[in-house]
């Protein structure tokens, strides 16, 4: 389970049926988590096979059609923010950028679910290289944005959803602050929307079994953060700079 | 395959194609002469798919009648996907759209290649009709139960069965091509898709020659009564001059073959006009880019294809077992 930027403890509007399932009673109470893994020294061959392996296996079975409008894959430091609609879409997203870029390019993911069992922990540490965040418990002064900043020092790229959780509806729903949080602390980095459509019907809420229709990701121009841009002025724009993509 | 007359077939078509992609070229090469570009551009967008079918047609045939048969299978997965993702559907259809996926649609394909008629003749249209009926019922959810059921079932009926009768073509016991295992029933297959595609094209070239009253404006524009009429006419001509290439048939029947199947070809890409309308897009994918999806260009081969099997079965005096 992908998780938003920041979910604070005050704005958090528990989605009931996301957290049940994700609170386990064995996960200890951790403090702000160390990310183990990380890619480092570059990850092994083993890892990297599995990961192109994965990235193949993706795209067959999302079909995805990938899109860039007005945009162009690059290896400089992004933020690809994204629509959130399917437990699919970090990997479908990360599988859909060229190998290059996928090997810099970090998903944000809950750590609650990614730690759970040898092989998704593996998946998340060594394959996808993600950012695992844990959402049960944040510190006011320990934000995930910090967290975040701080992993991808000054090479590599982030895959997060600002919506917070997957929408039930198919409407793309209002961004959570830490997008805003992350533009304003790094000004320099490419802020790039991405639509995701369609992946809700290959793998929806709920299901685990997927049926292999075909999914089109698109990416959009980057935006950053205008000088003297308020808050919401701002996540509105990134909002509609997801929904423009939609077409 | 080294029979004279497989040989002939295949030189045929590629001499013909190799002409049109001469002329295609040409054509792009000089934009005066005064046609519409974008038809050019239309016309070698289509070539090169025909290029790319006939590749593996004989690629498929080349290794034998199981490669063929899974050939046609990844051709129906891969339609299906494109018409069940144009379709709506809810989230009560997802796990009848599963077994439909992986388990209906590989066994169905199985029981072909295993030359099970009996079996396969109703596996789809009744069982797996039964099976999404009662799958979706017990999801629980019941809005528009029927008109959601009827879309899977008419995926189903057109990507899968509808074309599985085409590689089914191989599997046909036809008197007289036991001399040379297998070629007869390979040109029929072959016979059938050129009919199918020939007739698409003179459907085309009879429309904007002498076009004049359209068959349902709001669902194509481009499909009118002259150029049904003008191409179910030369696909029979044309099927009439190669009988020699399809061992049952003889010169007529041959030329009533073509006739159905042009006009069946005819009604595959009116019905998939019609739903493409209604969601309103213009085509079913992306796999080769221009070249609209796989759906848009089989819709007349799943039509026909039955069409022409128990023709074939008929006036070969195959009955079902």
């Amino acid at each position: 389970m992908i998780l938003d930027l920041a979910r604070s403890r005050l704005t958090r509007a528990a989605d009931s049926t996301d957290t049940a399932s994700m609170l386990s009673p064995a996960d200890p109470p951790p403090k702000v988590m160390a990310v183990a893994g990380g890619g480092h020294d570059g990850p092994s061959p083993l890892c990297r096979a599995a990961g192109l392996a994965l990235a193949a296996l993706a795209r067959v079975l999302a079909g995805s059609s990938i899109r860039w409008i007005a945009s162009q894959p690059d290896t400089c430091q992004r933020v690809y923010f994204a629509n959130h609609t399917s437990h699919l879409d970090a990997i479908v997203i990360w599988s859909s950028l060229p190998q290059a870029i996928r090997e810099i390019t970090r998903p944000v993911a809950a750590k609650d679910y990614w730690s759970r069992g040898i092989v998704r922990r593996w998946l998340a540490e060594q394959v996808f290289d993600a950012i695992l965040i844990d959402r049960t418990d944040i510190k006011v002064h320990q934000s995930p944005v910090d967290l975040m900043l701080r992993e991808i020092g000054s090479t590599k790229s982030l895959i997060v959803f600002p919506e917070g959780s997957r929408s039930v509806s198919g409407e793309i729903g209002e961004f959570k602050s830490g997008l805003y949080y992350l533009a304003k602390k790094r000004p320099d980095i490419e802020l790039v929307p991405v639509h995701i459509d369609n992946l809700n019907r290959v793998l929806p809420r709920g299901e685990f079994l997927p049926v292999p229709l075909l999914s089109c990701i698109s990416f959009g121009p980057p935006l950053w953060l205008e000088r003297g841009e308020a808050k919401l002025d701002f996540l509105e724009r990134a909002r509609r700079s997801v929904i423009a993509l939609k077409e | 395959m080294n029979d004279i007359r497989t040989i002939a077939l295949i030189a045929g078509v590629l001499a013909l194609l190799t002409a049109a992609t001469a002329v295609g070229q040409f054509l792009k090469r000089h934009p005066d002469r005064g046609l519409d570009p974008a038809a050019v551009n239309t016309f070698n967008l289509r070539l090169r798919g025909w290029w790319i079918m006939c590749t593996v047609l004989a690629a498929a045939f080349w290794l034998g009648t199981t490669a063929t048969v899974l050939l046609f299978g990844l051709v129906s997965f891969w339609a299906l996907r494109e018409f069940i993702t144009l379709t709506p559907t809810r989230k009560g259809d997802h796990r009848a759209l599963f077994w439909v996926f992986f388990a209906f649609t590989p066994l169905h394909y199985v029981l072909v290649a295993l030359n099970r008629y009996d079996i396969f003749s109703v596996f789809l249209p009744v069982y797996a009709t039964l099976f999404v009926l009662a799958r979706v019922a017990v999801a629980g959810d019941y809005k528009r139960f029927l008109e959601r059921t009827a879309k899977i079932q008419a995926g189903l009926v057109v990507c899968v069965y509808c074309l599985s009768f085409a590689p089914a073509l191989l599997q046909l016991p036809i008197a007289g091509s036991a001399a040379a295992e297998g070629a007869g029933n390979f040109r029929l297959l072959f016979f059938l898709i050129l009919l199918v595609q020939f007739a698409d094209c003179m459907q085309y070239v009879w429309s904007r020659m002498l076009g004049r009253r359209l068959v349902a404006s709001a669902v194509s524009s481009n499909r009118t009564w002259e150029g049904l009429l003008g191409s179910a006419m030369s696909t029979a001509l044309l099927a009439a001059v190669l009988w020699w290439a399809a061992p049952p048939f003889e010169p007529w029947q041959a030329a009533i073959a073509g006739f159905v199947v042009a006009i069946m070809g005819f009604a595959g890409g009116m019905t998939m006009s019609a739903i493409k309308r209604d969601r309103g897009v213009k085509d079913y994918g992306t796999l080769v880019v221009g070249h609209g999806g796989v759906l848009d260009r089989i819709d007349s081969i799943c039509f026909a294809a039955p069409v022409f099997y128990h023709m074939t079965q008929l006036i070969a005096g195959i009955g079902p077992r």
